[in-house]
């Protein structure tokens, strides 16, 4: 579904991403990890067209991309940001931002399709005429991810979609995002620099340091440990050393 | 003991009345790291905030005992709060970005910070500025005073932070989601200097996270909070076996990297957790 070769990024004089090739099937998740500044933020950015100086191919469903994206493309990919306090308009109504792409792409049955969203994402009807200030930061994000699912993409960019988020909440995120994928076979890129949740929704997970892939590996070889890159294996040790807590320092002083 | 809360209540008017935001919460602290660790809106910030007076001005405070090393922080002064806000006790907040003045050097804040407790010559605090940079572990002290927060790095800023905090000797440091802003590997750097500095100054550190694993892993003793009081407090190396359905949920719906999970648990509240 999505196909990316040999893709390099430039912000002015930096070259920031240096060419990482990544292939995601249809219906299924690639996650990509690493510290801020590794280039994962910008790989994203520039599929969905938000960065336009890049080089190297980038295919979506086998059609090449081109600099200048058609309104179809908008229509199969959408975007979920960080911060749902960011990327919700303060003075726009949820029914309002979920009207928006509707009457960007011309479609029909506003009263329906908005009703069908918020079902999806499990909200009440009786957010429909809230303001942002007047939800949660975990509601916020599911009106985010409405929003992106209004236009009936087939593939979903996701940038640290729950890094705001409590974790009693980030875990109602995470079904939500994998029920989703199910029930309309999406395809997900997902970026965040949490292992765990990289983990939890991606069979594959790609690595970057410095504007580098270094290392492209299943999830069940990262979590068994069979990692060949140095800077894998020390994102790795850092989370399982946090998850074990005093039980593995017991362990190895022992 | 170096903090005594007992029966801590805070509320803010509305337009509807009182709000109350923290409900009766009884912490002590002595020269030992205490994680305070609940969700947003569960009052860990405020009670934290609460020992330096430093609330909003819409915020009622009440309680049976607040004190800081003694002093009555309800009663006490303004005077008497400036000697102890910065001076006994340090306050570091989550985002270097926004807690550093962007047109100062790194070093000039620090030395600013110590010259407002110690006094002292510029140039005497200018190298004491660049001995506490060392201090917190950056490698070229010298290049990073010399350089703007937005030539820095969030995990370097949050050394120089911790630096300015670390100037005038202070007896608690208060840090308030310290990490939350930074990556994982960064995370892990800053939590560690912390933790070796408090230990090895004998100093008290009031430790504020939502993350339960993460606090439980460089403190003591661990208060949970949940919509405005202490539901649990237990030592850092029981948390495994926390009892209360809150600290547990808290610990079971969080994704694992070494037990994977088809659907994480999702937090069922129960209203009886409100109970007092």
């Amino acid at each position: 579904m999505i196909a990316i070769d040999g893709l390099r990024v430039r912000f002015g004089p930096n070259e920031v991403v240096h060419g990482i090739s990544l292939d995601v099937p249809r219906g299924s998740s690639f996650g990509l990890v690493g510290e801020s500044g590794s280039g994962k933020s910008t790989i994203l950015r520039a599929f969905s067209g938000l960065n336009p100086d890049w080089t190297g191919k980038m295919r979506l469903d086998n059609v090449p991309l081109d600099r200048k994206r058609d309104r179809a493309f908008f229509r199969r990919v959408q975007m979920v940001f960080q911060d749902p306090y960011g990327s919700l308009h303060p003075r726009q109504t949820v029914d309002r931002a979920l009207s928006e792409p509707l009457i960007v792409h011309g479609l029909q049955d506003r009263d329906a399709r908005i009703a069908q969203a918020l079902s999806d994402v499990a909200l009440p009807n009786s957010v429909r005429f809230r303001y942002p200030h007047q939800l949660s930061g975990g509601q916020r994000q599911r009106v985010a991810i409405a929003r992106a699912l209004m236009a009936e993409p087939n593939v979903l960019l996701l940038d640290e979609p729950t890094s705001a988020l409590d974790v009693s909440v980030q875990a109602e995120v995470l079904n939500l995002l994998r029920d989703l994928q199910q029930r309309r076979g999406l395809t997900y890129l997902l970026v965040s620099h949490n292992l765990a949740v990289v983990a939890h929704l991606c069979p594959i997970i790609g690595v970057m340091q410095g504007g580098d892939l270094v290392e492209t590996l299943s999830t069940d070889d990262l979590r068994a440990g069979r990692v060949h890159h140095s800077h894998t294996a020390q994102l790795r040790a850092l989370t399982v050393e946090l998850e074990d807590g005093g039980e593995a320092a017991a362990r190895a002083s022992a | 003991m170096l903090v005594e809360i007992k029966n801590l209540r805070i509320a803010f008017s509305t337009p509807t009345g009182w709000a109350e935001a923290v409900r009766g919460v009884s912490l002590t602290l002595g020269k030992e790291k205490l994680g305070i660790v609940g969700e947003s809106g569960s009052g860990k910030s405020l009670t934290a905030r609460s020992l330096l007076r430093l609330l909003p001005g819409n915020a009622r405070v009440q309680a049976d005992r607040l004190a800081f090393d003694g002093i009555d922080v309800l009663a006490a002064s303004e005077r008497q709060m400036r000697a102890i806000r910065g001076k006994r006790a340090g306050l570091i907040l989550q985002d270097p970005k926004y807690s550093l003045n962007p047109v100062m050097t790194a070093g000039d804040q620090v030395a600013e910070a110590w010259r407002a407790h110690k006094g002292g010559s510029k140039r005497a605090a200018a190298q004491a500025a660049v001995d506490l940079l060392a201090q917190v572990l950056i490698r070229d002290p010298a290049r990073v005073a010399g350089s703007y927060p937005h030539e820095l790095s969030g995990g370097m800023g949050q050394r120089v932070m911790i630096a300015m905090m670390l100037a005038p000797d202070p007896e608690l440091l208060i840090a308030d989601e310290p990490t939350s802003a930074l990556d994982a590997t960064v995370q892990a750097e800053i939590l560690r200097l912390m933790e070796d500095l408090v230990s090895r100054r004998g100093m008290g550190l009031l430790l504020i996270s939502h993350d339960l694993p993460l606090v439980g892993h460089f403190c003591d003793r661990v208060a949970v909070m949940y919509a405005g009081r202490v539901v649990e407090e237990l030592q850092a190396g029981e948390l495994t076996h926390a009892r209360h359905p809150y600290t547990r949920g808290l610990l079971n719906c969080m994704p694992r990297l070494s037990h994977p999970e088809a659907r994480l648990p999702v937090m069922v509240r129960d209203p009886a957790w409100l109970a007092p």
